[in-house]
């Protein structure tokens, strides 16, 4: 067994233990907690594809930013004082079904994905890096780059003509 | 080299930060209060051994002893969690600057940075972005209004200032290309240092610096008049003791990245010591030395504008954050872009 292989193990099962966590602990600030590990360990497996710039990424934009906001909206809230609400035993079929639909496709493609396509494994390894996935931003997807740059100035401007309004 | 001895001197690299580190911290802390008692004309601690250098050994014990009480309301387990996060980003944040050129020794070259990673800058900043929980959930779990403003208000403030941090960081990538620690540290060679080229850049990395630590002037996560202690107001024992320590650590960590990103990190100033031809060893000696005395300055002044500066408010602080540092690190990162297109650096 290489090293790899270990921390794979380690990464894979505690993504997968936390994400199980998650969705069945019933204090929602425990849930996010695992939500992050289940990040962090995340981050954690793209390393190990040797997708440095992804996982940290993954770790600054969704566990450093994202859930610092969800956190921060379960505290404010203080969910632990409103009722839970009564689980409709219909929506509860209907998630059964969901849940059983989304794992079918996630097996499909695991096991319909060629594995054996190793020509291009020193392009997939460099995909990941920094000057790989800078290069392809600024020259290549440079449109949309800027598209999203501006719907974002968009929606920050909405933001706080939403947030002035309330100061009248 | 193999496996095994990557591992090796991994390991021992790390434990050698660590212990340096911690006696750092502790004597951070002495330092501090020497330095505020100078600053106060008092004579600050100077009883525990000569001059009170023993000092931070006795305070550490006397941590230990107390006795650690947990809240009622407290969530006893986000409760603990909480100091644990702080000191762990505080520790391994460290594990990216370098200190000194590769050491030639027993025939092994080896860097002197734990991990010499091509994302070395970008991880300090996710670091950094992880540690804003440790004070979120240290205010939330303590179950006492005090510590919740204290948590809430750090979040916000911390976030604010991790983009203008970003940003000034942005000029420094443009310069070195490279997010490698070391190749930003030989981009600047001995004398062409990023505070003398992109000096609002350095300015506002500094105090975001200041923001990101929650050190005076931008200490209002622990506003002592308004908020008890901040989010630490229910923590004692070693739990106060791992925040305060964190505190400490995170100044140094601080310090290490305006050496490393702006002051030319560990090469002496206005001077070139490769050309001089020493041993290997006794360079890097030289280059240990000079990293630290730049840092030991830079600390010197953290404390020094402690015991000099009084508080923003919080209003105050949040507008310095957005409507100037942010803006003003954006025109620096302008300013670089300009210089690299027109004299081509």
């Amino acid at each position: 067994m290489s090293l790899e292989f270990i921390l794979f193990i380690v990464f894979a099962a505690i993504c997968a233990v936390s994400s199980v966590l998650m969705i069945t602990r019933s204090n929602p600030i425990i849930s996010a907690l695992f939500l992050i590990l289940n990040f962090a360990a995340l981050s954690g497996l793209y390393l190990l594809l040797h997708a440095q710039f992804i996982a940290v990424a993954q770790v600054i934009v969704y566990a450093g930013a994202i859930m610092v906001l969800f956190l921060f909206v379960i505290m404010l809230l203080r969910p632990e004082k409103e009722k839970l609400l009564a689980i409709n035993p219909r929506l509860k079929i209907l998630a059964y079904v969901v849940a059983f639909i989304v794992f079918v496709q996630l097996v499909y493609i695991i096991f319909m994905s060629s594995t054996t396509d190793s020509g291009s494994m020193d392009a997939s390894i460099k995909a990941g890096t920094i000057e790989t996935i800078g290069m392809e931003l600024f020259s290549k997807y440079i449109l949309p780059v800027e598209a999203a740059g501006f719907l974002l100035l968009a929606a920050t401007i909405g933001a706080l003509v939403l947030a002035k309004k309330k100061f009248e | 080299m193999s496996v095994l001895e990557i591992i090796v001197f991994t390991v021992v690299k790390i434990v050698l930060i660590l212990t340096v580190m911690l006696l750092m911290v502790s004597y951070l802390v002495y330092f501090e209060r020497r330095v505020s008692a100078w600053v106060q004309n008092r004579l600050g601690p100077n009883r525990v051994g000569w001059e009170g250098v023993l000092q931070p050994f006795a305070d550490v014990f006397k941590l230990l002893l107390k006795e650690d009480i947990v809240p009622v309301k407290a969530n006893q387990f986000i409760h603990t969690l909480a100091p644990v996060i702080a000191l762990f980003v505080a520790f391994a944040t460290y594990a990216v600057i370098p200190i000194a050129s590769p050491l030639k020794i027993f025939g092994y070259e080896i860097p002197l940075v734990v991990a010499d990673v091509n994302i070395g800058v970008l991880y300090v900043l996710a670091l950094t972005s992880v540690g804003v929980y440790a004070i979120t959930l240290a205010g939330w779990s303590s179950g006492s209004k005090y510590s919740l403003f204290g948590g809430i208000r750090s979040s916000a403030q911390m976030i604010s200032y991790e983009i203008s941090m970003g940003f000034s960081v942005a000029g420094v990538l443009l310069f070195a290309e490279s997010l490698r620690p070391i190749a930003i540290v030989q981009s600047q060679g001995s004398w062409m240092w990023n505070a003398w080229i992109q000096p609002i850049g350095f300015i506002t990395f500094v105090v975001s610096a200041f923001a990101e630590t929650n050190r005076l002037p931008f200490d209002l996560p622990e506003a002592e008049p308004e908020l008890v202690g901040g989010y630490h107001t229910e923590y004692s024992s070693m739990k106060f003791a791992a925040f305060f320590l964190a505190e400490y650590a995170n100044m140094i960590i601080a310090a290490g990245m305006i050496v490393t990103l702006y002051l030319g990190g560990y090469n002496l100033p206005f001077f070139n010591i490769e050309s001089l031809g020493l041993a290997n060893w006794l360079t890097v000696i030289i280059q240990i030395g000079s990293f630290f005395i730049k840092m030991g300055v830079l600390l010197f002044f953290f404390l020094w504008i402690r015991w000099s500066l009084p508080r923003f408010r919080y209003d105050q602080l949040m507008s310095i954050g957005w409507k100037v540092m942010f803006p003003l690190s954006l025109i620096n990162l302008i300013w670089v872009a300009v210089l690299i297109m027109v004299f081509n650096l």
